[in-house]
């Protein structure tokens, strides 16, 4: 197969940049998208060119580190899938593709295709945990956990902190991400205690990161690798909210 | 990147996005019901000159005399009028906030012209903040026409019903209502289905189903429940 | 005996603290000195890694009151590798009452390491274990549940006792993502310094002690110089060296490796895990192998075609006309023998001319059978995400016809030498995780790394590194400018420029490419003496080749990968050669390291007792001499050993 591959090319993040078109050639169809990269790198390294910098590291769709939005679309056109998964068997011999990095004010770019999504991690500093200092814990069966909770903790758990959800949001919101956590850790007994001040805190420093506000519009949803539901979202404003009542309640 | 010499402080919860969106739904599905009722009343016309206007004097004199004439009115009025003020300045600070958080692009922050609409996207959700301009530009328009007595294309009139039969049987009248009601259709589509999961009530797939189809049902209800009375009159089967 | 490397002094001292087997961690624990709460602040630890170890122990550490920094060269420390294990976590629970114990699971270690790790850390490993699932469980770690609220488990490869907790197929990104939240509480509390997309480039000694790092802010190039009581290494492993492993793109030994060359002693770097259970590769292209959690073992079948060639797709291929080769020569365990059982045998059944798929180099993993007995939604349930990578990959239905796998490297039991305190042979440098090479011997069982990760860093170092800091404060008058501060940082600087002014006709990858298929050629999943003296003059011809043609783009004082990339693949050479140096000096063979001239008749490993009974420790010599081999002889008082049998 051959390819044009138009790239966001941009030296530095105080620096203006641009796209720039590459043709690929020799590509296979069992090829990773990334693995096209590669290759274009390989090319580019060689004939006197600066390779295309870009995030990635598991290359099997779990660390979340991928991070390209293909055609528009937050690791390209296939579902559930991000984009070191995505195989060129879903293209077309001499199409175009657009690359460009994932765009939001909290992820500035910090290269090519390479962005600082250290916000995400922020929002976790804020609260995405359980306090449980190591040795604390009491026996691993003492709390029974219903298989439902159990099984609606691990869907959530899934997020793989990718920022996909943003980079799609016409908002730039990262609630599907919030709320993935907010799930998770408020679907578990273990959970319960931080509840409230969990989804609090992490909202303040969701909007202080500065990602938008959710107007439900589900294109998050359609590019989260994991899968995570647009209903943990709402479980997040309910988590809000009831956090906020029982805080004025006190 | 250090994660930790870059910490920025926290916006307090209380004008959090999540908690902005809880008030413009209250303040939305406020509305709703104000609309619910406004366009039952309507139906009033349909009863004929005295009936019509009766129930709008009827409005005015609720509880009287434990409140004053228009008292119970202006205490609607006023509900109302904090729902539309909430609602309307919520949506500006969180439109502000987007668009900071997209420097500007929104939905159309790609280079790419490829899949320009997105995946998910309706145009429901995507018009939401100009569908909402135009709602309230009609408003303003229909208050100085029905309510105020301002403008009055067709002849002016102290009963409310001959000032809808001399508007509503002007064509272009009509059309601009039409096109109101279209603007506002698509906002409800989406809002009331948007209001509910914004208060945490989208638990599940099959929950979101049904919001859905609520939102839907209560739309079209209100649509073709505003657009009988002006088409009727357009075509002569009231006020003739 | 070879003229590669020349003899040291046996290590005599691993700090064991002796007496009964059961008592020794507890009698360690109270000699330890202790530091009072109140004081801890004023002490600094520096902890290079964020995965299940590096995570834990920062955390662990933080929450005690120590001031912590932490280094991963991600952007979060969310994605260290740790993320991608799969199947699972033994802990001796015995919640299912089918006679486990800290004994069994101490006994099961020793010998599926085929008898060459060290009695005592192995038994606190099966000591700990059970407090790492409570642990993970209040940290709201979703494991995989039964009706009844209670934890589910399974059993995996090499025992017969069902002790492996799971999180569905992503086991290791749930106790990831435990430690790091565990770890982002404590940066937010201020005790821990995370820096992230920083690579460490060297350590720090002085005066014979560990006390610092020089790491590169892979953003702006800048080379930082940081100090602390005592340096903390959890790296992770170095299975990158085959270019092709499952390992992520950014594995690698720099760390260790610099540590190795300022003399922490490397031990057994020829013990390399060959996972049976991987995709196989499809073309040159590929640039990373991925696993099928060897989960799988427990509900499906492998077997090849009779007759050699059989090229008929799989559902045509009739019961008898199969060879479920595994049950067939091992009926005690059937598909759940160790991996390097599975493993060699996969290969054996390839070379014979057997293999499916193309380039014959692919044996069948069969869950049709399970999916009959069982339907489909309790596979779905068990193992569909590992169905959809696999659908995904190879653009095959697994729910159909049966997945093609085939062996790649996954793990490396080798690593930094550490004694029983998990202290390497520098004071004040401490290795966990898969980093050190301790408590897996010659191979490691399946879901026990996860565990070893998680014991060293909650619980482990954090009881023993306090007494080394009580002991050994960081002198006051030493700060940046001290005179091997300053030269480390220089090290490194020079080594940036010189491989940015080489400038030369070859790719980085290409080398690493090049390198790794020497490696996985002759030191890979069968070695003998006349390869592995060929791979270490190949791997020598092809490191001065690479300092002399290879091409590094850009400038230092950017985000360059290239150059990145550059000082990982330079010092994957060096860990090469000592790999190969190790594994020819081994004449035995044992666990994953297979000579082709020590087997038995039914080609199983055979294991030479009397000449091999010690771990290796090498201590770098020099550039261009010869490593030099300090010997500690392994004393097995508790468990009699045998030659391995899982027939
Ligand atoms: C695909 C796969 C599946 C597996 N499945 C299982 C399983 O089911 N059960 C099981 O028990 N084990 C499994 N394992 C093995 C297990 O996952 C690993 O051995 C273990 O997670 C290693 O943890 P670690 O903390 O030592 O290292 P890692 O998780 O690899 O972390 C290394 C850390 O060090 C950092 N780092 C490395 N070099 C540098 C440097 N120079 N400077 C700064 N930072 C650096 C990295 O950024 C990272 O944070 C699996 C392994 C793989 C590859
Ligand atoms: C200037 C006028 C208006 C603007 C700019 C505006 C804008 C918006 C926006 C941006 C939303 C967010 C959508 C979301 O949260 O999913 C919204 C929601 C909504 N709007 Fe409006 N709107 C206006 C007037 C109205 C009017 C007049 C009504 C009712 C008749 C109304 C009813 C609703 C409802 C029910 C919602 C859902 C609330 C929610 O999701 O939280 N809006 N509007
Ligand atoms: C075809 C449709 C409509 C008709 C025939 C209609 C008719 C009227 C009439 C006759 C009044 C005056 C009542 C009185 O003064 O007693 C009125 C008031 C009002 N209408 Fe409508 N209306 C229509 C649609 C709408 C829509 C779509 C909205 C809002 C989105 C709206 C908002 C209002 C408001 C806010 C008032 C003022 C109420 C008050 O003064 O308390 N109307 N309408
Ligand atoms: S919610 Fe989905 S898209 Fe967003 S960060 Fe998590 S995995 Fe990525
Ligand atoms: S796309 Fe954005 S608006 Fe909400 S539903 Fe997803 S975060
Ligand atoms: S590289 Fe890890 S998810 Fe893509």
């Amino acid at each position: 197969m051959k390819i044009t591959l138009r790239i966001w090319r941009q030296h530095h993040q105080d620096q203006p940049g641009a796209m720039e078109a590459y043709e690929v050639d020799e590509i296979s169809p069992d090829m990773s998208f990334l693995e096209v990269l590669d290759l274009l790198n390989e090319d580019l390294t060689l004939n006197g060119g600066e390779p295309v910098a870009f995030d990635h590291d598991c290359r099997e769709g779990i660390c979340g580190m991928c991070s390209l939005v293909i055609n528009g679309l937050a690791h390209g056109p296939e579902a559930l899938t991000t984009t070191c998964q995505l195989y060129m068997r879903h293209f077309e011999d001499g199409q175009v593709i657009d690359v460009e990095p994932w765009r939001s004010t909290a992820f500035p770019v910090i290269r090519d295709l390479v962005v600082d999504r250290s916000a995400l991690d922020r929002i976790i500093e804020a609260g995405g945990y359980v306090s449980a200092p190591t040795g604390a814990a009491a026996d691993a069966n003492a709390v029974t956990v219903p298989k439902k909770d159990a099984d609606r903790a691990f869907d959530a758990a899934a997020c793989i902190g990718c920022g996909a959800c943003v980079a799609a949001c016409p908002n730039g919101s990262a609630s599907l991400f919030l709320g993935a956590k907010i799930t998770h850790l408020g679907s578990l007994p273990q959970g319960q205690p931080e509840r409230d001040e969990r989804a609090l805190a992490m909202v303040e420093q969701h909007d202080a990161e500065g990602f938008g506000g959710c107007t439900q519009i589900g294109e998050c949803t359609a590019v989260c690798p994991a899968g995570i539901p647009l209903d943990m979202i709402s479980q997040l404003n309910h988590d809000v909210l009831s956090g906020l009542k029982h805080q004025s309640g006190q | 990147m250090s994660a930790t010499d870059t910490k920025r402080g926290r916006v307090p919860v209380l004008r959090s996005s999540a908690v902005l969106h809880a008030v413009m739904a209250v303040g939305g599905l406020i509305m709703v019901l104000f609309l619910i009722a406004h366009m039952y009343g309507n139906l009033k016309v349909f009863a004929g000159q005295e009936a019509f206007d009766g129930y709008s004097a009827y409005l005015r004199t609720i509880l009287e005399p434990l409140l004053p004439y228009a008292g119970a009115l202006w205490i609607l009025r006023v509900i109302l009028l904090i729902s539309v003020g909430a609602h309307i300045w919520a949506a500006f600070v969180l439109w502000h906030r987007s668009r900071a958080a997209t420097a500007g692009g929104g939905g159309w922050r790609y280079q790419t012209t490829q899949n320009r609409r997105g995946v998910q996207r309706s145009y429901a959700s995507f018009t939401m903040r100009w569908g909402g301009v135009t709602i309230a530009l009609f408003v303003v328009y229909h208050l100085l026409h029905l309510t105020g007595n301002v403008i009055h294309p067709g002849g002016a009139s102290d009963s409310a019903y001959e000032r809808m039969v001399n508007g509503f049987s002007i064509w272009w009248v009509v059309l601009s209502y039409v096109i109101a009601l279209i603007a506002l259709g698509f906002h409800l589509r989406h809002g009331i289905w948007s209001a509910f999961a914004s208060l945490g009530a989208n638990t599940s797939i099959a929950v979101r189903r049904r919001l859905n189809g609520l939102a839907y049902v209560v739309t079209f209800v209100i649509i073709v429940g505003f657009l009988v009375p002006p088409l009727s009159i357009l075509i002569g089967w009231v006020g003739a | 005996m070879n003229d590669y490397f020349t003899e040291g002094d046996p290590l005599q001292d691993t700090q064991d603290p002796g007496g009964p087997l059961k008592d020794r961690w507890d009698k360690r624990r109270f000699e330890a000195k202790l530091i009072s709460p109140a004081n801890r602040r004023k002490v600094s630890i520096i902890v290079i890694g964020t995965g299940l170890a590096g995570g834990s122990a920062a955390a662990t550490l933080g929450e005690a009151g120590y001031n912590v920094k932490v280094f991963c060269y991600q952007d979060s420390a969310r994605r260290a590798h740790s993320i991608a294990a799969q199947g699972g976590i033994n802990a001796a629970k015995d919640y299912r009452n089918d006679g486990d114990s800290i004994h069994r699971l101490f006994y099961d270690t020793v010998k599926g390491g085929d008898y060459r790790s060290r009695e005592s850390n192995v038994y606190r490993l099966a000591q700990v274990s059970a407090a790492i699932i409570d642990q993970a469980v209040a940290q709201g770690v979703p494991f995989a549940r039964e009706y009844g609220g209670l934890l589910d488990t399974r059993s995996f490869g090499g025992v017969q006792v069902s002790r492996t907790f799971y999180a569905r197929g992503q086991t290791g990104q749930q106790l990831l993502l435990g430690a790091y939240q565990a770890l982002e509480r404590q940066v937010g509390a201020g005790t821990v310094e995370l820096n992230t997309r920083h690579e460490m480039l060297d350590l720090i000694v002085i005066d014979g002690k560990a006390r610092g790092v020089v790491v590169r802010d892979m953003v702006t190039g800048e080379f930082e110089t940081h100090l602390a009581d005592a340096v903390v290494l959890a790296s992770g492993g170095y299975g990158n060296v085959y270019y092709l492993s499952t390992n992520a793109m950014g594995c690698n030994v720099t760390a260790s490796w610099r540590a190795h060359r300022k003399g922490a002693y490397f031990a057994n770097p020829c013990y390399t895990q060959i996972h049976p259970t991987c995709i196989p590769v499809s073309g040159d292209h590929q640039s990373k192998l991925t696993l099928m959690s060897e989960s799988l073992r427990n509900d499906g079948r492998i077997w090849v075609p009779v007759k050699a060639g059989d090229d008929r797709a799989p559902a045509d291929i009739p019961e008898d006309e199969r060879d479920y080769y595994l049950e067939r020569v091992y009926p005690a365990f059937g598909n759940l023998v160790p991996r390097d059982v599975a493993s060699r045998a996969a290969k054996k059944q390839c070379d014979e001319g057997r293999g499916v798929g193309p380039g014959g180099l692919g044996v069948y993993l069969d869950l049709t059978h399970a999916i009959k007995r069982l339907g489909r939604h309790v596979i779905e349930e068990k193992y569909g995400n590992l169905f959809d990578m696999y659908a995904k990959i190879t653009d095959e239905d697994p729910y159909q016809a049966p997945m093609r796998i085939y062996p790649a490297i996954h793990y490396t039991m080798g690593g930094l030498w550490v004694d029983y305190d998990l202290q390497s042979s520098i004071p004040g440098l401490f290795v966990i995780g898969e980093a050190n090479f301790s408590d897996h011997g010659a191979n490691r069982l399946g879901a026990s790394a996860l565990m070893q990760g998680l014991a060293d860093g909650y619980f482990v170092l954090p009881g023993t590194i306090n007494d080394y800091l009580a002991r050994n404060p960081l002198p006051a008058d030493v700060d940046a400018n001290h005179p091997a501060v300053v030269e480390a940082a220089e090290g490194v600087r020079e080594r940036t420029e010189r491989l940015l002014s080489i400038n030369g006709s070859r790719s980085v990858d290409s080398f690493h490419k090049e390198l790794g298929s020497i490696v996985w050629e002759y030191c890979g999943m069968e070695r003998n003496a006349e390869g592995l003296s060929h791979a270490i003059e190949e791997i020598r011809r092809l490191r001065d080749e690479f300092w002399t043609d290879v091409k590094v783009t850009g400038v230092n004082e950017e985000l360059n990968q290239s150059l990145e990339r550059a000082g990982r693949v330079a010092d994957f050479f060096g860990l090469a050669e000592l790999m190969c140096i190790d594994a020819l000096h081994r004449e035995e063979s044992c666990g994953a390291h297979f000579r082709s001239e020590s087997q038995t008749e039914g080609g199983e490993a055979l294991r030479q007792d009397e000449d091999f009974s010690y771990v290796a420790a090498w201590e770098f010599g020099g550039d261009g001499d010869e490593p030099v081999l300090h010997r500690e002889h392994l004393e097995f008082e508790n468990i009699k050993v045998q030659q391995r049998s899982y027939k």
